[in-house]
C-alpha cells in the first residue's frame, strides 16, 4: 500500500477558483455565442431518426467504389444521395431520401435500389437497412426535445427544492450552458445528431446534475461551518476540499469512456463524443458558472436557512 | 459499526448468490443447467443480434373515408326504403349532406335517417349526429369518439390479424405491439430480409364479390358518368380495361369460412373457397337471378376475375383463378383465412441489421466494455490501493447484478445499453470515492479511524443519494420518451443506478469491517 495516488495528490491545495471566474465567464460566453452561431448557420447534421430518408450499409468484396456508388444512386434518381465511408474500407453508408412524400413508396422503393446496387456490383451485401418516413422523424424529433426540456424542469424542481432558489438557478444555467455548447460542439463538427444523441444529452445532463449536487452540497456544509468567511472563500474551500474527489472521478469516468470512443467503432462514436465532452464540460460549469452565479445572487446564509439544511441533510 | 452487522454480510451474501445464479445461464452452454435454475440470458436488442423492426400505421384516413362512403350508401338505401326523394346526397364537410326535395318531408327525413346512430361502446354517446340545415338539407356528422372507438378497434383486430397470419406463416414469432393510437410495431428477430413477413402483413386483402353493370356504355365510363350506386375499378393486370360494378357487394370476405390453394382443370393454381351460410345464401340468390350476367371477384380494389355465371350456384363454394404462380395462390389463401385487415397498413419505419453486424456490434461492445470497466479498475487501485481494491470487487459484484437483472427481467439490452453500462460503472465508483474522501477529511480533521470510517459513510449519504436521483430522474424521461435502443439505454442505467447504490456503500462496508477486524489497523490506509 505504498502507491495509492491519494498520497500525491496535495492534501490542501489552495487554488483561488474564484479569481479565474471573471475569465471564465467571458470563456463561457464566447463559447455560447460560438455556439448558438454553428447551430444558426450550420446547423445540426440531423440523422434519418429526426430527418427521414434511407441509410443503407453496403459492403463489397473490394474496397468500397465510393464514387460509383454516388453515380449509381443519381443514375436511379433517388433525391439528395450522399456516400461516406464507413469503419473499414469496404463498407460504405448510403443515404439517401425517397422520391414523394409517402412512407410505404419510400420503403417499397430500398428494394429497388438495392436490386439495381446489386446488378451494378457483384457481391454487394447490405448488412443493415433503415427506412425512417417523415412523420415518425417529426415526431421523433419533437419528442426527442421535449424530453430534453422536461429532464431540465425536473432536474430545476429538484435542485430547488434539495437545496434553494439560488442554487437551482445555478444549476439550470450551468445545464443551459452545457446542453447549448455540446449541441453547438456536434453541429461545429457535423457529428451526426440522432436519437442516441439524445439519450447521450440526457445522460450528460445527469452526469452534470451530479456533479452540481456534490458541489452544493459541500457547499452547503461550509456555509453552515463558516456563518463569518466571505462566500468566495468559503466557495475557494470548498472546491479545494472537493478537488481531489473531482479529478478522480471525473478522470475514472473519462478513462472509461475514452475506451469506447476509440475502440467501439463508428455507431457508438457519436455517443462516446457527446458523454466524454460532457462529462468535461459538467465538470467546468460546475465550478465556472453554477458557483460564480452564486456569487452574483448572493445565497441566503441566514439561520433559518442553517438550521432548516441541517435538518434535512443530517438526519 | 465496523464489526460488519450479521443481516448486512446475509444481504450481501444473498445478492452475491442472486447474481451469480441468474447470470450463469450467459455463461454456460445452453442446457447445462438442471431444470429448476433459472435459464434465462439477456434478451438482446436486434442492433445486437440482427433483426429486423417495422412500424406500421393503421391509415386512419383511409378508415374514415371508408366509414363515409358507407355511411352514404346507407343514408341512400334508408331514404329510399321511406319513399323520400333527394339529391346531392354524398360527402361535404367531413360528413355527408343530403337534400331533400319536398320540403314536407324533411322532417320524416330526419326521422328516418336518425335511426342509423349506434351508441358508441357501451356509452351513451352516439356515433352520428344530425343537423337540420338550411334549404331542406340534412348535414349527418360522425362523433370523435365514435371515430376514436373505431379507430382502437382497427387496430386490435389488425394486431388479432397480424397474429393468425404469422401464425399461419410458421416462421419464428416476431413479437408485436402497439405503440400510441394507431400504430403497430413489429420485432423479428433473427430475420434480416423482412420482405416475406411484409408481403404477409402489409396487404389488406380485403375480397368482395360484386355484380358487373354492363347497362354503362363504355363512352360514358370513359368520360367519367357513371350512376352513383356504380364505381369503376381497374383489373389486376394492370392492362386490360377496367368494370363497371355495383358498389353494393353481394358476398364479402368475412362470408369466407375457408380458403385454400389447388389446381384448376388446366393445372394452373388456383383458389378453393367455402361460404358460410348466409354467404352461401346471398351468392346463391345472386347467382340464381343474373344468369347469363357476369359478377367481378375484387381483391384490394382490383378486380381479379369476372367470370360470367352460367348457371346458379348454391353449394356456397367455388374457385379463384387469377393468374397465380404456386406461391402467390397459397399466400392469397393464407391471407383470406386469417381474414382481411380492415383498414390499410402503411410502413412508416423499417430498420434491419443482419446478424453478422449485430455479431460485430456485440464484440465492439463486449471490448469497450471490458477496456471501461479494466480503466476504472486500474485507475481506482492505483488511487486508493488496498479500499481501491474493495472498492473494485464492488464493482465486481455490480456488474454481475446488473446482468443478473437484465436477464431475469429480460430487459433488452442494446449497444447504447452498453455504453450506459459503461458509464454507470464510472459513477458507481464516485460513490465510493466519496465515501473515501469524507473518511480522509474526517481523518485529517484528527478522528479516530473507527470514527472517520463510520463518518465517511454516513456524510457521503446524502450526496449519493441526490447525486443517483438526478440520473434516474434522465433515466425516467429517456423511458417515456426514446424509442426502442434509447429504451434499452435508459433501462440499463435505471439498474445501474440502483444496483451501484447497493454494492458501493454495503459490499465496501462489509469488506472494510472484515479488514479491520483482520488487519487490525491503527491509521486509515488513504
Amino acid at each position: 500500500m505504498r502507491w495509492p495516488l491519494t498520497r500525491f495528490l496535495p492534501e490542501h491545495s489552495h487554488i483561488n477558483f474564484v479569481r479565474l471566474s471573471p475569465f471564465a465567464a467571458v470563456l463561457s460566453v464566447l463559447a455560447v455565442v460560438a455556439s448558438i452561431a454553428a447551430l444558426a448557420t450550420v446547423g445540426l447534421k440531423l440523422g434519418i431518426d429526426f430527418k427521414g430518408g434511407t441509410v443503407i450499409e453496403a459492403v463489397t468484396p473490394g474496397p468500397a467504389p465510393l464514387g460509383q456508388y454516388r453515380a449509381a444512386l443519381s443514375s436511379m434518381g433517388v433525391r439528395d444521395p450522399q456516400v461516406q465511408g464507413f469503419g473499414s474500407p469496404s463498407d460504405a453508408l448510403l443515404k439517401f431520401q425517397p422520391v414523394g412524400a409517402d412512407p410505404s413508396a419510400a420503403v417499397n422503393a430500398v428494394n429497388g435500389v438495392k436490386a439495381g446496387l446489386q446488378a451494378r456490383f457483384p457481391g454487394v451485401a447490405f448488412p443493415s437497412t433503415e427506412v425512417v418516413g417523415p412523420k415518425v422523424s417529426g415526431e421523433l424529433f419533437r419528442s426527442g426535445f421535449l424530453a430534453l426540456a422536461i429532464a431540465i424542469l425536473l432536474m430545476l424542481a429538484y435542485i430547488g427544492f434539495r437545496f434553494g432558489l439560488q442554487q437551482g438557478l445555478g444549476a439550470i444555467l450551468a445545464i443551459f450552458h452545457d446542453v447549448l455548447l455540446t449541441i453547438g460542439l456536434l453541429s461545429a463538427l457535423q457529428i451526426e445528431f440522432s436519437m442516441t444523441s439524445i439519450a447521450a444529452l440526457l445522460t450528460v445532463i445527469g452526469y452534470s446534475m451530479n456533479e452540481k449536487v456534490i458541489t452544493f452540497d459541500r457547499l452547503r456544509e461550509n456555509l453552515h461551518k463558516y456563518r463569518r468567511t466571505p462566500l468566495a472563500d468559503v466557495i475557494n474551500l470548498s472546491e479545494n476540499e472537493r478537488l481531489s474527489r473531482t479529478i478522480i472521478t471525473g478522470a475514472t469516468a473519462l478513462l472509461a469512456l475514452g475506451g469506447m470512443l476509440f475502440l467501439s467503432g463508428p455507431s457508438l462514436f457519436p455517443l462516446a463524443f457527446t458523454m466524454v465532452f460532457g462529462i468535461l464540460i459538467g465538470t467546468y460549469s460546475s465550478i465556472y458558472v453554477a458557483l460564480p452565479v452564486l456569487l452574483v445572487w448572493g445565497v441566503k446564509r441566514g439561520e433559518d436557512e442553517a438550521t432548516s439544511t441541517s435538518a434535512t441533510a443530517r438526519p | 459499526m465496523i464489526q460488519p452487522r450479521l443481516w448486512k454480510i446475509a444481504l450481501v451474501t444473498a445478492a452475491l448468490l442472486f447474481g451469480v445464479v441468474f447470470t450463469l445461464p450467459n455463461l454456460l452452454p445452453e442446457g447445462a443447467l438442471p431444470g429448476f435454475m433459472p435459464n434465462q440470458k439477456l434478451n438482446l436488442g436486434l442492433d445486437l443480434q440482427g433483426g429486423s423492426y417495422l412500424l406500421y400505421e393503421v391509415d386512419t384516413d383511409a378508415l374514415k373515408q371508408e366509414q363515409m362512403t358507407n355511411l352514404v350508401e346507407d343514408v341512400r338505401r334508408t331514404l329510399q326504403d321511406a319513399g323520400i326523394t333527394f339529391s346531392g346526397l354524398g360527402q361535404a364537410k367531413g360528413g355527408v349532406s343530403v337534400r331533400i326535395t319536398d320540403p314536407a318531408k324533411v322532417d320524416a327525413a330526419l326521422d328516418a335517417v336518425s335511426k342509423l346512430a349506434q351508441p358508441v361502446g357501451n356509452t351513451p354517446i352516439k356515433d352520428l349526429t344530425f343537423v337540420r340545415a338550411p334549404d331542406q338539407s340534412i348535414e349527418i356528422q360522425q362523433t370523435p369518439q365514435a371515430f376514436q372507438a373505431s379507430v382502437a378497434k382497427a387496430v386490435d383486430q389488425t394486431i388479432e390479424i397480424i397474429n393468425r397470419r404469422i401464425d399461419a406463416l410458421g416462421t419464428r414469432e416476431p413479437s408485436i405491439t402497439r405503440q400510441g393510437t394507431n400504430r403497430i410495431v413489429i420485432e423479428a428477430a433473427g430475420l434480416s430480409d423482412p420482405e416475406k413477413l411484409k408481403a404477409v402483413i402489409g396487404k389488406t386483402a380485403k375480397l368482395t364479390f360484386q355484380m358487373v353493370d354492363d347497362a354503362v356504355p363504355p363512352a360514358d365510363v370513359a368520360a367519367g358518368h357513371v350512376p352513383p350506386e356504380d364505381m369503376v375499378l381497374p383489373s389486376d393486370d394492370h392492362i386490360s380495361e377496367t368494370y363497371v360494378l355495383q358498389r353494393r357487394p353481394v358476398v364479402t370476405g368475412e362470408m369466407l369460412v375457408s380458403a385454400q390453394q389447388g389446381f384448376d382443370e388446366n393445372g394452373q393454381p388456383d383458389i378453393n373457397f367455402r361460404f358460410n351460410s348466409q354467404g352461401a345464401r346471398r351468392f346463391g340468390d345472386a347467382t340464381t337471378q343474373n344468369i347469363g350476367k357476369k359478377f367481378a371477384i375484387v381483391l384490394d380494389g382490383r378486380v381479379i376475375e369476372a367470370p360470367r355465371i352460367n348457371g346458379a350456384i348454391t353449394t356456397g363454394s367455388g374457385q379463384i383463378t387469377g393468374n397465380f404462380t404456386d406461391d402467390s395462390a397459397s399466400q392469397l389463401a393464407l391471407l383470406l383465412r386469417s381474414g382481411a385487415l380492415p383498414a390499410q397498413l402503411k410502413v412508416d419505419e423499417q430498420r434491419t441489421v443482419g446478424a453478422e453486424l449485430g455479431a460485430d456490434a456485440v464484440r465492439s461492445g463486449t471490448i469497450a466494455l471490458a477496456i471501461g470497466a479494466g480503466a476504472i479498475v486500474v485507475f481506482i487501485v492505483l488511487a486508493y490501493g488496498l479500499f481501491g481494491l474493495f472498492a473494485a470487487a464492488a464493482l465486481a459484484i455490480n456488474v454481475l447484478l446488473i446482468v443478473a437483472f437484465m436477464s431475469m427481467t429480460q430487459a433488452t439490452l442494446t449497444l447504447p445499453g452498453i455504453a450506459g453500462l459503461i458509464l454507470t460503472l464510472a459513477v458507481a465508483v464516485d460513490a465510493n470515492v466519496l465515501i473515501y474522501e469524507r473518511m480522509r477529511d474526517e481523518a485529517r480533521a484528527g478522528r479516530s479511524l473507527i470514527l472517520a470510517i463510520d463518518s465517511g459513510y454516513r456524510l457521503a449519504w446524502p450526496s449519493i443519494m441526490d447525486a443517483n436521483v438526478t440520473t434516474l430522474i434522465s433515466a425516467a424521461i429517456m423511458f417515456q420518451f426514446g424509442s426502442g435502443p434509447v429504451k434499452g439505454f435508459a433501462w440499463t442505467l435505471s439498474i445501474g443506478v440502483l444496483t451501484s447504490v447497493f454494492t458501493a456503500i454495503l459490499v465496501t462496508q462489509v469488506l472494510i469491517g472484515w479488514w479491520f477486524n483482520f488487519a487490525k489497523p491503527k491509521k486509515l490506509p488513504i
